[in-house]
C-alpha cells in the first residue's frame, strides 16, 4: 500500500461494512449516533480499501495501461507469478486507537523480511513481507500493518 | 446464532463465541468485496481468467474477504471500539457456495486499571471442517 494519503469517509466505511456483511449500527451513520462510540469507526481491516487512494495500485484498472482479465481473450499470466499463483498469506493490524471518518492517515512503508519454504500443495513457496505505519495528521500512531504475500511454485493443489 | 458481546466481567478465560460469517458464499459477494476493498484481481472475479489462465476450478474469495467476515464475529464479541489487535493467516482458499463458521476462544485475560485486556484465538472452517482462517485478536474492554 502506497496511497500518498487516506482521508477515512463514512460513505467508504459503510460500503465496507456492506461488502463483509457486517450489518453492525456502527459502521453507518444513521444510527452510529446510538452506540457506545457515539459516531462511526471503521472495522479492522478497513484499511485494505486504502489501495482506492494508491494512484499506482496494480489491482485496479486504469485507463490508457494495459489491465488483466477476460475480454477478446482468457487474459495472461501475470508477469510474477511464474507457474504459480502470488495470494495474500498473512495479515496482522495492531490499533493504537480506532479508526474514525475525518482521520486522515498516511503511511510509512518499513523493511519486511522473505523467506521461502517448501509447500505441501504450493510446491516452492516465496514469501514476501510488509510492515506498514499508518498515523494521523498530528504524526500519533493510529495503525500498525503487517502483511505477507507469497507467491508459490505452482498452482495450488486442491484436496478432495 | 446471536453473538452477545463479552464484557469486562463476561470476559473468561476459555469462553467462546461462534457466527456463520458467510453462508453459501456467492460470485457476486466476492465482486461486492472487490468494489469496496478496491482489490480487483481477475483470480477473485473473472471466471474464465481463473480457470483457463491461473488454473483453478473457479474463482476464489478474496483472503481478505475471509478475515474481514471473520472479523464481524471478532467485533461483535469485543464490542465497538475495543478490538487492540487482529491477525491471522489464510490456511485454505474459500470458494464460492461455501459457508464459513467463524470460532473465537479467549485464551486468557488481564484485569488492569485501564481496562480489561482480553487475548482471544479466531479460527474459521468451511462447510467440511477445513480451517481456511487462523489467528489471533486481542482487545481492552472497559470497566
Amino acid at each position: 500500500m502506497t496511497a500518498e494519503k487516506f482521508p477515512v469517509e463514512a460513505s467508504l466505511i459503510r460500503l465496507f461494512a456492506q461488502a463483509i456483511g457486517d450489518t453492525n449500527p456502527v459502521y453507518y451513520e444513521e444510527t452510529a449516533g446510538d452506540t457506545a462510540t457515539g459516531h462511526v469507526i471503521a472495522p479492522p481491516t478497513f484499511l485494505t480499501a486504502a489501495s482506492h487512494w494508491d494512484p499506482d495500485y496494480p489491482l485496479r484498472w486504469k485507463p490508457g495501461q494495459p489491465w488483466n482479465g477476460s475480454g477478446a481473450t482468457d487474459g495472461t499470466k501475470p508477469a510474477g507469478s511464474g507457474s504459480g499463483t502470488s495470494l495474500h498469506a498473512e495479515q496482522h493490524f495492531t490499533f493504537h486507537r480506532t479508526v474514525k471518518p475525518g482521520d486522515v492517515l498516511t503511511p510509512t512503508p518499513g523493511e519486511g523480511k522473505t523467506w521461502t519454504r517448501e509447500g505441501r500443495r504450493g510446491g516452492t513457496m516465496t514469501f514476501r513481507e510488509n510492515v506498514t505505519e499508518w498515523r494521523d495528521e498530528n504524526g500519533e500512531l493510529v495503525v500498525t500493518a503487517r502483511g505477507v504475500g507469497v507467491t508459490t511454485g505452482q498452482v495450488i493443489k486442491q484436496e478432495g | 446464532m446471536a453473538v452477545t458481546a463479552w464484557t469486562a466481567e463476561t470476559a473468561v478465560k476459555g469462553a467462546t463465541q461462534q457466527k456463520v460469517v458467510a453462508k453459501e458464499l456467492t460470485r457476486t459477494q466476492i465482486v461486492q468485496y472487490a468494489g469496496a476493498s478496491g482489490d480487483f484481481n481477475p483470480l477473485h472475479t473473472d471466471e474464465v481468467f481463473a480457470q483457463k489462465i491461473a488454473g483453478y476450478p473457479s474463482v476464489f474469495a478474496h483472503g481478505m474477504l475471509s478475515m474481514g467476515t471473520t472479523g464481524t464475529l471478532v467485533t461483535d464479541a469485543f464490542g465497538d471500539g475495543n478490538v487492540t489487535s487482529y491477525g491471522v493467516r489464510f490456511r485454505s482458499q474459500v470458494w464460492p457456495g461455501d459457508t464459513l463458521t467463524a470460532t473465537l476462544t479467549i485464551t486468557d485475560v488481564e484485569r488492569k486499571t485501564d481496562a480489561t485486556h482480553v487475548s482471544a484465538t479466531v479460527e474459521t472452517v468451511n462447510q467440511k471442517g477445513e480451517v481456511v482462517v487462523s489467528g489471533t485478536a486481542t482487545a481492552a474492554l472497559p470497566h
